[in-house]
């Protein structure tokens, strides 16, 4: 019984529209606050005000946007390479995963706000920025990649062997395949710390750099009181997240609709 | 390696039919140190014969299969092919083709990409490989589905989708496991006639897992009936390679006295276990 009511919810409109109304409700209820309250601007600002904000600052916003979206692109791009060959090297050797797995762990389990102002004492504003976004991408590429290398079914690995298959055609035909939904799935997640990983490179660098990113422009609206232009940063974040989250299920969607379970539609 | 000094061995058709291909002394086979899935295995596989391995679930009929690939390296006795010790897949097998137990299909290839691989990993083209794949795909009876993805297959047409693929490459020796047991007994029925077919047309050699006494009587010319724990040979039943295999055969005395004669045995070789 509850098989069919899951899947007429999934198709219906429904599915869109309530997610939708209970958004448009928060922001109802926190315009009514602020309007209730009467609360100043510079305490909280109601939504349409960041929402003037928004339009009024957007050359500086907008352009501070692109700078974010380009590091956090840029970082995921360098991960998703760096990811995948060192994820090929591990598989082909297991002796380089035994060596370099244990650095990648603890690369991982650092919090990067505690390795960021190090950074920053290397690295030129944006390199450090860039490589910020990069740390975290990376690892999710590098485990969900090494895992999807490694779970390639045992018969057709056989059947590989039986027909002469060289190394170089077993990886490309099949090991490659297999990896490839496990690939995408880190890429997804590793967009998201991308931008994490941009956003606290960012804020480490604070005022002392130049940069003009979204979280630069948070900490400079922090230090001028502008709290709506804050929370209109704060807006553009989500949407670079959102977009960058869009996009990627799009790119996987694409690979993987002909033949990938986590593709296709149910029931039809 | 020996066959830069030695001669070259004799083309297949130069031997008799029933001379011995394949070797089995003494082989058994552990996994980890708890279970022994063959002990003392002795049997061998005669070229153009039909050989199907009857036996309870468990006993070690994939596990002898593999083994006979050189998927599997038994530890201990040991597997001779043709007279020479077999040693890495490959290079003393003739071409093989094996259907697993499971259809074991890519599942990001369509049909038609299934059925290529074996050709394509010899360096065939689509092209090139298209007749071939089209008659393989056609003896199953899937040669309108050729650009589906297997998500859109049954289950017991992907498993004709897999024995499609082990017949592509023409293999003289065609090792099978199960590859009916998800069959309708119809289809069932069609492909043992169509096995039968390929197997004279090919002029192969076939070893068959079966769990089912009567598909074994039907298709074989020689069954070994296996028993458990540890897996070796129980007993072994010859069938006549003249008898043709029809319906007439099918509802015929005979069948129905070999039939009982294998299940006896099966029955004991169970109670042995
Ligand atoms: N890779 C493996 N690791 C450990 N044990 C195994 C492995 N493969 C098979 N076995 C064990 O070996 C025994 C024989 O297995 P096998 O698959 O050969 O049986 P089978 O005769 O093909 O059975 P069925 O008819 O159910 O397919 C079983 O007890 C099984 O548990
Ligand atoms: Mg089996």
């Amino acid at each position: 019984m509850l098989a069919p009511a899951t899947h007429r919810l999934e198709t219906s409109p429904l599915r869109w529209l309530l997610p939708l109304a209970v958004l448009g409700l928060v922001v109802l209820g926190w315009d009514l606050v602020v309007r209730l309250n009467d609360l100043p601007p510079y305490i909280l600002p109601g939504p349409l005000r960041v929402l003037d904000t928004l339009i009024a600052d957007r050359s500086v916003l907008l352009g501070s946007l692109m700078v974010t979206l380009r590091t956090t692109l840029v970082a995921l791009a360098l991960a998703a390479v760096g990811g995948a060959a060192l994820a090929l090297l591990f598989a082909s050797a297991r002796i380089v995963e035994f060596s370099l797995f244990p650095i990648a762990i603890i690369l991982q389990v650092t919090p990067l706000i505690a390795i960021a102002p190090l950074m920053l004492i290397y690295l030129s504003t944006d390199a450090a920025v860039l490589t910020c976004a990069w740390i975290v991408a990376f690892f999710p590429i590098l485990s969900n990649t090494t895992l999807g290398l490694n779970s390639v079914d045992a018969n057709l690995r056989d059947l590989f062997r039986l027909s002469g298959a060289s190394r170089l055609q077993t990886l490309r035909l099949l090991q490659l395949p297999t990896a490839l939904p496990y690939f995408l799935g880190g890429l997804r997640i590793a967009g998201g710390l991308a931008l994490v990983g941009a956003v606290v490179g960012e804020i480490a660098a604070g005022s002392a750099g130049q940069g003009s990113g979204l979280a630069f422009r948070i900490v400079e609206s922090a230090y001028r009181l502008n709290i709506p232009r804050m929370f209109a940063a704060l807006l553009l974040i989500s949407l670079a997240g959102i977009l960058i989250y869009a996009g990627l299920s799009l790119v996987s969607w694409l690979l993987l609709r002909r033949w990938h379970e986590s593709a296709l539609g149910r029931g039809n | 390696m020996t066959t830069l000094i030695d001669p070259p061995a004799p083309v297949p058709a130069a031997e008799p039919p029933g001379a011995p291909l394949l070797t089995l002394a003494g082989v058994g086979k552990r996994f980890g140190n708890q279970v022994t899935a063959l002990e003392g295995l002795d049997m061998e596989v005669r070229r153009g014969e039909f050989l199907s391995l009857l036996g309870p679930s468990g006993c070690g009929k994939s596990t002898a299969l593999r083994l006979i690939a050189g998927l599997a390296e038994p530890t201990s006795g040991h597997i001779a092919f043709n007279g020479e010790r077999a040693g890495k897949a490959s290079s003393t097998h003739p071409s093989v083709g094996f259907v697993f137990q499971e259809p074991t299909l890519m599942p990001w290839a369509s049909v038609f990409g299934n059925v290529h691989l074996p050709l394509k990993l010899a360096g065939t083209s689509r092209r090139e490989a298209e007749p071939a794949i089209m008659e393989a795909l056609e003896l199953v009876g899937l040669d309108g589905f050729r650009d589906a993805y297997p998500r859109e297959l049954s289950g017991g047409m992907k498993m004709r989708v897999s024995i499609a693929r082990a017949l592509v490459t023409k293999p003289r020796l065609l090792l099978m496991d199960e590859p009916f047991a998800a069959l309708d007994e119809i289809t069932r029925f069609k492909l043992n006639n169509d096995l039968l077919d390929v197997w004279r047309q090919l002029n192969c050699t076939i070893v068959f897992v079966t769990h089912s006494v009567f598909e074994s009587v039907y298709l074989s010319t020689r069954i070994l009936v296996f028993r458990a724990r540890p897996g070796r040979v129980a007993a072994e039943l010859e069938i006549d390679p003249a008898q043709p295999r029809d319906e007439a055969f099918r509802t015929s005395p005979e069948y129905a006295a070999l039939c009982r004669q294998t299940s006896t045995a099966l029955a004991a070789a169970m109670n042995a276990g």
